[in-house]
């Protein structure tokens, strides 16, 4: 067999094997033991041509509704936003693709400033002192900055607040449980964090209280008075934050948030069936060294030119092993890549045109519902979601607007059962008003 | 690679420029003061920068322009496998039946992507011999400490609470302690024999009733096949304890030897590196993990499965350590490994670890003569070198890597396994070329010719890269990780 990635001649594996003074490639492979020896070959799909294999995939990508030929409304986390075409053009470079962590500095230094200026950026948006390269996704960073506060604090409990996405939450709890930590919901009330019923859960064992922002349900919560009740009980508190909200809305930072995290996936980074996304992780000055992840700092040569090296390495497990602050190795590089050019594409002026566009459109769909008759939950300010009460099993009415070309909502009878027939509704700048009419519109027919 | 100082994109940046286009607004436009409570309406908005593409494209040009990737050049970095990235993947990837497509809207309208998914399970279960695979885990680490909380909760299971050990070689990769602590156990050591294998007396002297798991890369980080591994089993298995396959080295013995038949209980594949999913500078990877039978119901929550002629998410697993991630994994790493196995099919998975462990032994044998090679047996597709035989000459092996640049050559990964003095480990992969292997070869004999004659050469080094050494100490000593404009005061993090 002859394949386009392997440049082996017979002549190369002869000269080779003559070298090493053996005359098969087998007896390389004599020291496995004859019992634990796999004596067939796999038992899988033969190889495909480059043209074949483009068929299959094309036709299997084919059979899913996305976010190209639909009109999205789903959100609950991943967002269907514009992407600058430049992003992709500039991860497509494969100096930035085809490397690994820069670990040897000389040759990583386009990587490292990138990783530099993404941290910068991150750190604007969310008014911290510190950011690191990236975690995983939104969720691990969470459970990440939960185990951080435990870990901290010496305390064993984190309060959460049901309005963070309940995925996230899963993720904290199983974090958590690693570690012996407990996680304790704190409820709802009108779709936002019961604050009387944090101030009753809040005690000398907490850890953390840990909110979204903004939250789940798209609500705008005003999120300063948590931080001044964690702080009084010495807890931390950390904020899940959606990085294109905080274009307008005041940052964590500035709010009394220890630690922000959140996904960048809204700047620049496809759906992608739930990932790759990019985690975000930052934190006050305080809590600098125990900050999970790579860290990018600033340094100079020999010749006291400017550049970048991996710092703070003492925290990391190729360091540390089992005394680091996490087992975090590879993480989202390419993504942050990805995120830091739709930052910069829309720079400090897009940023904010996009969210206000978010919030207005937003407005409009709200009002276009209330106008149809359907019920919208939730009366506080909102970001880029919202709650309508269908009436009626959420998957069913989904799977008829497919029909119509629309991706309908999330369905939160899911993850709460007392909110069951109610849809969460993701509207994004790329929502047209035709588009936003016509999904009311459909809602009207399957509701009549 | 160019030499001059790249500018930061805040240092490019001009008021007023802009580097996007987004649509007229054709809704009423929200007052934001109206819209946004008091008090959390931004006052100050983001410093991000404002520049225009063509700036954003020089910008990001220049910078991987001071970067090298795969596509530059070799890239033997050991325990890595930095192997060639098809583009083919990259362009499937990239369809908008996978890219475009959210996780969670109604399964009827992701059948594809769910077809692709268990398509690839299937695919893997069979490559390790295991009997469930899911493709949850984001990267090799997160794998490595989901499968040790599915092993957790097997034995709090059976109320084995004392299990609280987890047992890994001294050359393991640092992130199998890492991965234990953050699932909650101890992590104890077994020590390596003069021949580089698990002593197997010190893993009976280690393995006992508080033995949750022993975790084992094989072939090991030194390259060679752990031969005992069904004695190891045995012990672990004959205290209680499962046994946990770190696939970091997968790539050595595709249809050679399989997880699944040598006694492991669980496993991580790094589908980034032997399935070719490009690294990124650093990730996004993906870390699937497998089982046997028995830990089956501790699969992270949901799994896939197939329910006559439908995919479906299966959320109903009480026993379920819960979710790792968010949603399914790192699709889109998963779309690309699974097109990476459909174009090499059976025989073609054969070939690549036969000329990875071929590569790796040419080049063993051709620089053992100017290098140490602490283990004489044939490796597999990776050997560590180690470089005291330079170091009496006043080279440290740190030097010697730093040569390597100036001939266009990633180093190998070096100070690694630990009990290597000065080592170096070197891992060449099936897609390079043996004119590859002999001009690296080459540089690496010239280099070993500079400790002997002109030294200096070697310890000053490197001599032609954008930058030279960097003051690592400094970085550390007074961290600067974001940018602040000239004009404010000092960098905000200090000690």
């Amino acid at each position: 067999m002859k394949h386009r990635y392997l440049p082996m001649t017979e002549t190369d594996k002869k000269e080779m094997l003559g070298t090493i003074g053996i005359e098969s490639i087998d007896e390389l492979f004599a020291d496995i033991p004859e019992k634990v020896r796999f004596q067939r070959d796999y038992d899988i799909k033969p190889a495909l041509s480059e043209t074949d294999l483009l068929k299959e995939m094309t036709a299997l990508a084919a059979q899913n509704a996305d976010s190209r030929s639909h009109a999205s409304f789903i959100g609950a986390g991943v967002y269907d936003h514009y992407k600058p075409v430049i992003v992709d053009h500039v991860i497509s470079r494969s100096e930035f693709y085809t490397a690994y962590t820069p670990y040897q500095p000389e040759l990583s230094q386009g990587e490292l400033q990138a990783i530099f200026e993404f941290q910068t950026m991150i750190c604007e948006l969310t008014g911290m002192a510190i950011a690191n390269s990236s975690m995983y996704d939104g969720g691990t960073s969470l459970a990440e900055a939960g185990t951080l506060a435990a870990g901290h604090t010496r305390r064993k409990k984190l309060l959460i607040s049901e309005a963070v996405h309940p995925e996230y939450r899963d993720v904290v709890r199983t974090y958590a449980a690693g570690q012996s930590i407990e996680v304790v919901d704190i409820p709802l009330k009108d779709g936002k964090t019961d604050e009387d019923a944090l101030a009753s859960m809040i005690d000398g064992d907490t850890a953390a209280v840990m909110v979204q922002y903004p939250n789940f349900f798209g609500q705008i919560e005003d999120i300063g008075r948590f931080a001044d009740m964690a702080h009084e009980h010495k807890a931390l508190f950390v904020v899940s934050a959606n990085p294109l909200a905080l274009a307008v809305l005041t940052p964590p930072g500035k709010l009394g948030a220890d630690i922000t995290v959140g996904d960048a996936q809204p700047f620049g980074i496809p759906e992608s069936f739930g990932g790759p996304h990019c985690g975000y992780f930052a934190v006050t000055e305080k809590l600098m060294r125990k900050v999970p992840g790579r860290l990018v700092g600033e340094t100079t040569d020999e010749e006291g030119r400017r550049g970048y090296v991996l710092t703070l390495q003492a925290r990391e497990q190729h360091i540390r092993r089992e005394k680091a602050t996490s087992n975090i190795c590879s993480n989202q590089a390419l993504n942050a890549l990805a995120a830091s050019v739709a930052m910069t594409a829309l720079g400090r002026q897009g940023v904010r045109e996009m969210a206000i566009q978010n919030i207005s459109k937003t407005r409009y769909a709200i009002e276009a519902f209330k106008n149809a008759g359907f019920d919208v939950k939730f009366k506080g300010p909102s970001f880029n979601e919202f709650v309508v009460d269908f009436k009626e099993p959420v998957g069913q009415v989904n799977r008829r607007l497919l029909d119509s070309g629309i991706i309908g909502g999330y369905d939160l009878g899911l993850t709460y059962p007392e909110l069951q027939g109610h849809a969460l509704i993701a509207v994004t700048e790329k929502r047209t008003k035709e588009e936003i009419d016509a999904f009311v519109q459909e809602m009207e027919a399957i509701h009549a | 690679m160019h030499n001059e100082n790249q500018p930061l994109i805040f240092e490019i940046s001009k008021e007023g420029r802009i580097g996007y286009s987004l649509p007229e607004l054709d809704v009423p436009e929200a007052d934001l003061s109206s819209a946004i409570p008091a008090g959390l309406l931004r006052e100050e908005p983001a410093a991000l920068p404002e520049v225009s593409e063509l700036d954003i494209m020089r910008h990001y040009t220049a910078l991987s322009n001071r970067n090298h990737g795969i596509d530059s050049g070799f890239y033997p970095l050991g325990s890595c496998t930095m192997k060639y990235n098809p583009k083919i993947n990259e362009s499937v990837a990239r369809l908008s039946g996978f890219a475009d497509i959210h996780p969670l809207q109604d399964e009827s309208s992701v059948q594809g992507a769910m077809a692709l998914m268990h398509d690839l399970q299937e695919h893997l279960v069979e490559i390790t011999g295991m009997d469930e695979v899911t493709l949850q885990s984001a990267a090799g680490a997160h794998g490595e400490w989901t499968a040790l909380m599915m092993i957790r909760a097997f034995h709090e299971s059976n109320g084995d609470h004392q299990r609280t050990k987890v047992i890994v070689p001294d050359t393991a990769h640092g992130t199998n302690p890492a991965s234990a602590s953050v699932a909650g156990f101890d992590t104890v050591t077994v020590k390596s024999g003069e021949d580089g294998l698990v002593d197997l007396d010190d893993l009976r002297r280690v393995a006992g009733e508080d033995t949750a798991a022993l975790m084992l890369t094989n072939p090991n980080t030194l390259g060679l096949f752990e031969e005992h591994i069904l004695e190891m089993a045995e012990i672990i298995h004959g205290v209680g304890g499962k046994l946990y396959y770190d696939g970091a080295n997968l790539n050595a013995v595709m249809s050679k030897a399989r997880p699944g038949d040598m006694g492991f209980d669980a496993v991580h594949l790094n589908l980034h590196k032997t399935f070719t999913g490009p690294h990124g500078g650093g990730g996004p990877g993906s870390g699937p993990v497998g089982v046997k039978k028995e830990l089956v119901p501790f699969l992270p929550k949901p799994l896939l499965v197939k329910k006559e002629d439908l995919y479906t998410f299966d959320y109903d697993r009480p026993q379920a350590i819960g979710r790792v991630k968010p949603f399914y994994g790192n699709f889109g790493i998963n779309v690309r490994a699974y097109s990476y196995i459909r174009s090499m099919g059976a025989e073609g998975l054969k070939l690549v670890s036969e000329y990875a462990v071929l590569n790796a032994n040419y080049m063993m044998r051709r620089l053992a003569p100017y290098y140490d090679t602490p283990y004489e047996q044939h490796c597999k597709h990776e050997f560590v070198l180690s470089g005291r035989r330079q170091k009496k000459l006043g080279v440290r092996t740190l030097d010697i890597a730093k040569r390597l640049l100036d001939f266009g050559f990633h180093p190998p990964t070096v100070y690694f396994p630990l009990n290597v003095e000065e080592g170096m480990m070197i891992e060449p992969t099936e897609t390079e070329s043996k004119e590859t292997l002999d001009a690296f070869i080459d540089a690496m004999i010239q280099i070993a010719k500079e400790v002997e004659e002109t030294p200096e050469v070697v310890q000053e080094a490197p001599h032609t890269t954008v930058v030279s050494r960097l003051d690592e100490t400094k970085a550390a000593r007074k961290p600067v990780l974001k940018y602040v404009p000239k004009e404010q005061s000092e960098p905000v993090a200090v000690n």
